[in-house]
């Protein structure tokens, strides 16, 4: 037990089955796990502050909530009250994943050696250069611009969609897997 | 209560993603390169896991589960959104949620990857109200599933088929494909940790 949360990684079999568990108790207790919609309400939180009045309590809406924003005024005004509440249940839900990624990354027990010598692309995708700054902040752009479009993202769609068999996960990971293979070889090549 | 399982929940979730290796760009950029399938091994089985436990429950009607699904509604912009985020994630090898764990593990990339995604997320945010009446909201589907669950919210394109025997027939299926796939490592371990190299796939056999 102790060697599996020390371990820098898991194997893909401890990994999947972690996985299905997480995905699985999620649904039984609570609901599927979906990340993206927080990047949304992480927005509207920090758009509020700077002009006060973007989200109102309006007894029209379901929740109670309501905003000039067409797309926060959405679904009952369910954005509009989790910016009004930062303190609910999905962005309490990302903060802790965060967390997780942080005690798993400290728990790691030091010196492991490294599995693979460092190619050239793993030394690209390490680094702090601009090439990989430029990559990454417009991979994060397109990433969220799509899921939120989509109204889910790999963990909403793919992994939480999949699992209850919903048509939209199923077509989602299709195009998903089918653009981003070709992007991944035509920018990091098949070799090393 | 829904707090403390917020942080449960999201603890684990956090914590599998990183010891998975998902939250690492190395290795999701290896798995689109076909060089390294642990990831497509751990995603296929854990949907799989996770489709005949929920299915199994469904089917004996047991915690309620069925009125926690939610399922998402098929329309064009699922698609789209699809091939967007599938080119982001072939781009930076994070993807929305792992990025935010790459995050708390302490990569400075994810710092980058999160500025690009709040500004994503905002321009959809501005431009939603024009582009709610377009073709991208066409429906394609709704919010139908392939297996029989149990919530009528949710209709089934096989109703005709036990919701038990579908849904864990298609999660047997992730799970066989799983267990067949090859790991496909690659380079020769210098610390000979890991052996399980090529021998077998480059079939040399060293003379004398």
């Amino acid at each position: 037990m102790k060697s599996i949360l020390l371990q820098k990684q898991w194997s893909w079999l401890l990994s999947g089955l972690m996985l299905g568990i997480s995905f699985l108790l999620a649904v039984v207790l609570v609901k599927p796990i979906g990340v993206s919609t927080q990047y949304a309400i992480l927005d509207g939180i920090i758009w509020d502050q700077v002009q006060p009045g973007l989200v109102t309590e309006n007894v029209e809406n379901k929740s109670g909530y309501g905003s000039s924003n067409a797309y926060l005024n959405e679904g009952g005004g369910k954005y509009a009250e989790a910016i009004a509440k930062p303190l609910n249940y999905g962005l309490v839900f990302i903060l802790a994943m965060i967390a997780g990624g942080f005690i798993a990354r400290v728990m790691q027990r030091r010196g492991q050696p490294e599995l693979y010598a460092p190619s050239m692309v793993s030394a690209e995708l390490n680094s702090m250069r601009l090439k990989r700054l430029q990559r990454v902040f417009v991979g994060g752009f397109l990433a969220l611009l799509g899921a939120r479009l989509a109204g889910g993202c790999t963990s909403g769609h793919m992994m939480s969609g999949m699992m209850q068999t919903s048509l939209s996960g199923f077509l989602f990971a299709a195009a998903a897997f089918a653009v981003a293979i070709p992007m991944a070889l035509h920018l990091y090549g098949r070799e090393e | 209560m829904q707090i403390a399982l917020a942080i449960l929940l999201g603890f684990l979730f956090g914590f599998t993603l990183q010891k998975s290796g998902a939250a690492n760009p190395v290795k999701i950029i290896d798995m689109l390169r076909f060089r390294d399938l642990h990831l497509v091994k751990a995603i296929l089985f854990g949907i799989g896991f996770a489709m005949i436990g929920l299915f199994v429950l469904l089917h004996f009607g047991v915690l309620n589960v069925a009125s926690h699904l939610s399922v998402k509604s098929a329309y064009t912009g699922v698609v789209v959104g699809g091939v967007l985020l599938g080119a982001g994630w072939g781009m930076a090898g994070f993807c929305p949620g792992t990025g935010l764990v790459g995050l708390g593990a302490g990569r400075r990339d994810a710092w980058v990857f999160l500025l690009g995604g709040l500004l994503g997320a905002f321009l959809y945010t501005l431009i939603y109200g024009w582009i709610k009446g377009s073709f991208l909201f066409a429906s394609i589907g709704g919010k139908s599933t392939l297996a029989v669950t149990g919530n009528d919210a949710f209709p089934a394109l096989f109703p005709q088929i036990s919701g038990l025997i579908l849904g864990c027939g298609i999660g047997v299926g992730f799970i066989l494909v799983s267990l067949f796939l090859p790991l496909l490592k690659k380079r020769r371990v210098q610390t000979g940790v890991e052996e399980r190299v090529t021998q077998e796939r480059t079939g040399y056999t060293p003379v004398g």
